[in-house]
């Protein structure tokens, strides 16, 4: 079947929904979505969304983007990251007149808290540089992502969007460098669809499914990077993929950095605070990237708890007033801070339900069990700052093609994001993107009616290979190997040797995936099928992540190299972009825009 | 643990109507009945389907009748329901395939409340003001992840499926207790009307099935009681 729209938006979470209210003030347009768009994984971030409002103590957008960009390890282009932070604060503003409900300040005002990595000045006469933890955190008790995500749904049907749900994209229309729309696979029927349109945006999210133990729902399978690497779109800064330090241990159900924002602390077997080793500053409140490392050197060293492979997150009012106490933490009000049993209920429901969930503990009266889970990707589809799909290390543009939200690379997280930066990423970016699309239409028009012949094919081909007899392998077991190769040797700490092997292995379970054969032959909602599928874009993209960290040899942010332990501006400081060619990855580097932050030792 | 899982299957393609299919896998205690579903699809029979996504209870796709009861398969933990398990879909909603119930009368149940802020006036530069009190006032029924838990587990919605749906009162409730709104009238002719709000019984099984403890019965009471008063005009 043909569809044909103005404007099409592929992935209904916080970046597609964001788009799609702006561009369809203008565009006809159609959001494309393989969940119904409710269930999308921005619904699971907790802490909260960054935006330098002030209203809790001083700050300054500047403060915002200089945190960014150390926290990115220099990384970041600062062009996208000044937008990004100056633009969060009237984005916020805007959430709040949809009616986002964030907690509030006693003066009425939206409430801030603080988190991993944001700081302001705190100088001492004889620490200059000093810094403590800023209350930049805008939120909604410890489901920011939920009700931004319910916000903009809610938004949607005021405005009338045009929702197609259970539509997985499975392949990109490019024809003489320019895309010219989707093909989706219709999950209740089974049907292939071809939607032709001047504009389209991929908006699908996070691939943290490669990995064992991951934050990431299901679906996170990477279809949008997937379908657009095949097409020759090249793949960014893919090394950087970051390990958020409190996953429940096993589970890898995300525990959020908000509860060391509110004061948790992480201790080790030996009952130690250990961050006060690897972060003296901001200690438990240090970027992620650190974080996590420090976790795996303690589990290393033996002092996991019982020498086991996780630490504890402590939450326990008794422990916080201890710790805000020996460290004199102040409220901005001045005065000492404390929390109580009530306020890790109220301020932390959630967190409190899955430790009594999935944990059957109590987080105001146990430490709650967690090790590092694989949780996002700071690399991706690179774009422009309105999302315009960049190819090559010049910046051309492919026409028509946009992608916003964690499938793309601006890049404003580098090589490390901050906490909260990736809402803030979703809906200044998802905007910007919205917008673009729509006033760059006029120009888009004239040749994307000009379809290639049965642009379907490739998609029917590769879905009916995997429905042929004859295949031996299993989805399940391939999909099991990647994940335990990539936790291996392409997770927090990387070397040559495992890199190398990494990629071998990688490439052997893409050679098994050829010939997968899975059971359900049906058409009505195969998730067999589909499973199978998404396990092809996983391996590309595995590929692609190996391929990029074996190269880069230096460690930055998320990319931490046992065999090149120091970061190397000289050699290093370059976005990687890697194209999949018939013979395998091919790299090239781009350089780094710099405005105002000059990079510099990174210490927390 | 050996867990015996009954899990009620149905092809739209294949003669012979629904039918209950026995499998038995190997899990511990705390695991979920997710992962086994996970485990039938994944090791027995792939063509099991069954709607799933953040695995941790908070994207609402896999609310399924679980020993009888409406919860969310993610957040069900073996050690509370033992070793012998069964899984049915959510009632009230037609079966397409399996697990997979068709959603689109509840969603369509849940736009009719207006779920979305209605706010005429121009907005201020910086935010409205709302207080911590006049926050708190919506805060258990902004909770809800639209799971059906609550609809699929109502007599009256079983009995005529016209009916709104507890859902979709605890979204109007969400809006009608938030201070900046301005929508009640908007909304009145839904939920006043004869398929509205007059049709809970108090049952309760709304409140027993929420995976998200929103007391669905007490907010539908509380939109009843503003109904009646006139303070929602």
């Amino acid at each position: 079947m043909r569809h044909r729209y103005d404007a099409v938006i592929v992935g209904g979470g916080g970046s597609g929904l964001m788009a799609a209210l702006h561009a369809a003030r203008s565009a006809r347009t159609a959001v494309l979505s393989k969940l119904h768009p409710v269930r999308s994984h921005t619904g699971a971030a907790q802490g909260g969304i960054g935006a330098a409002l002030g209203n809790v103590g001083e700050d300054h957008w500047e403060w915002h983007a200089f945190d960014t960009v150390k926290g990115s390890d220099y990384l970041a282009d600062q062009d996208a990251v000044e937008i990004m932070c100056r633009e969060a604060v009237d984005t916020i503003i805007d959430l709040e007149h949809m009616g986002l409900p964030f907690n509030r300040t006693a003066g009425g005002r939206i409430d801030q808290r603080r988190f991993g990595g944001h700081t302001r000045p705190a100088p001492l006469p004889d620490q200059p540089d000093r810094r403590e933890p800023a209350y930049r955190a805008c939120y909604a008790a410890d489901r920011t992502g939920h009700m931004i995500l319910q916000t903009l749904y809610q938004q949607c049907i005021k405005h009338d969007v045009t929702f197609l749900d259970e539509f997985q994209v499975v392949d990109l229309i490019v024809k003489d460098g320019t895309c010219r729309g989707v093909v989706a696979y219709e999950i209740e029927t089974g049907e292939l669809h071809v939607f032709e349109a001047p504009a389209t945006l991929l908006a699908t999210g996070g691939f943290g499914r490669m990995w064992q133990v991951t934050s990431n729902a299901f679906s996170l399978t990477g279809d949008g990077n997937a379908v657009a690497l095949r097409r020759g779109v090249p793949m960014q800064d893919m090394e950087f993929y970051q390990f958020h330090p409190t996953g429940i241990h096993r589970l890898g159900i995300l525990i959020s950095e908000a509860v060391r924002g509110e004061g948790g602390v992480l201790i080790n077997g030996r009952g130690e605070r250990f961050m006060e080793r690897y972060a003296p500053m901001i200690k438990d409140l240090a970027s992620r990237d650190v974080v996590s490392r420090a976790i795996f050197d303690e589990v290393k060293a033996g002092r996991g708890i019982d020498g086991r492979d996780y630490v504890h997150l402590d939450v326990r009012p008794d422990t916080v007033n201890a710790y805000f106490e020996r460290d004199g933490v102040r409220r901005p009000d001045g005065s000492p801070a404390r929390i109580t049993a009530d306020d890790v209920r109220r301020k932390l429901p959630d967190i409190a339900d899955f430790a009594r969930t999935y944990l059957g503990l109590d987080p105001v009266t146990d430490p709650i069990p967690v090790q590092p889970t694989a949780h996002y990707a700071m690399g991706g589809i690179p774009t422009d700052v309105d999302g315009r799909v960049r190819v090559d290390e010049v910046g051309s543009v492919m026409p028509g093609l946009y992608a916003a939200g964690e499938c793309a690379c601006v890049s404003v997280h580098g090589a490390n994001r901050l906490g909260t930066n990736s809402l803030v990423d979703l809906v200044v970016f998802g905007r910007r993107a919205g917008k673009a699309m729509a006033a760059d239409l006029p120009s888009l028009q004239p040749q994307a009616r000009d379809l290639p012949e049965e642009p379907e094919r490739f998609a029917r081909e590769a879905l009916a290979r995997l429905k042929s007899d004859g295949g031996t392998e299993r989805a399940v077991e391939v999909r099991e190997a990647m994940q335990r190769v990539m936790t291996d040797h392409v997770s927090v700490f990387r070397v040559e040797s495992g890199l190398k092997q990494a990629l071998d292995e990688i490439r052997e379970l893409q050679e098994r995936f050829r010939r997968v054969r899975v059971d359900d032959r049906g058409s009505r909602h195969n998730q067999d099928l589909l499973e199978a599928w998404e396990l092809g874009c996983l391996l590309d993209l595995a590929e692609v992540t190996a391929a990029t960290a074996l190269e880069r040899r230096e460690s930055r942010g998320a990319h931490a190299r046992d065999d090149y332990p120091q970061r190397d501006d000289t050699d290093w400081m370059v976005h990687s972009l890697a194209y999949q060619t018939q013979s395998g990855v091919e790299l090239r580097y781009k350089p780094v825009t710099i405005t105002r932050y000059a990079p510099k030792a990174r210490t927390y | 643990m050996e867990v015996h899982v009954r899990i009620r299957r149905f092809d739209p393609d294949r003669a012979g109507g629904a039918y209950w299919a026995d499998y038995a896998v190997d899990a511990e205690p705390g695991d979920t009945v997710l992962s086994v579903l996970n485990a039938v699809k994944w090791q027995h029979d792939g063509t099991l389907a069954l709607r799933r996504s953040c695995n941790h209870g908070v994207c609402g796709s896999d609310a399924l009748a679980i020993n009888g009861r409406n919860r969310l398969a993610c957040k069900t933990l073996l050690r509370d329901v033992g070793p012998r398990v069964t899984v049915a879909p959510i009632a009230g909603l037609r079966v397409v395939k399996d697990l997979i119930v068709d959603m689109r009368p509840f969603f369509a149940q849940y736009r009719a409340v207006k779920p979305y802020l209605i706010a005429p006036d121009a907005p201020p530069g910086r935010e409205r003001l709302q207080s911590p009190e006049q926050r708190e006032r919506y805060d258990d029924t902004t909770k809800c992840i639209l799971c059906a838990a609550c609809t699929t587990s109502c007599p009256s919605y079983w009995s005529n499926d016209r009916f709104i749906g507890p859902a979709a009162i605890v979204q109007a409730h969400r809006f009608l207790f938030d201070s900046r709104d301005r929508g009640a009238a908007e909304r009145l002719g839904t939920l006043d009307a004869v398929t509205g709000v007059w049709r809970c019984r108090t049952v309760f099984n709304c409140t027993e099935a929420c995976p998200r403890d929103i007391e669905v019965t007490r907010r539908i009471g509380e939109v009843k009681r503003a109904i009646v008063s006139g303070s929602i005009d």
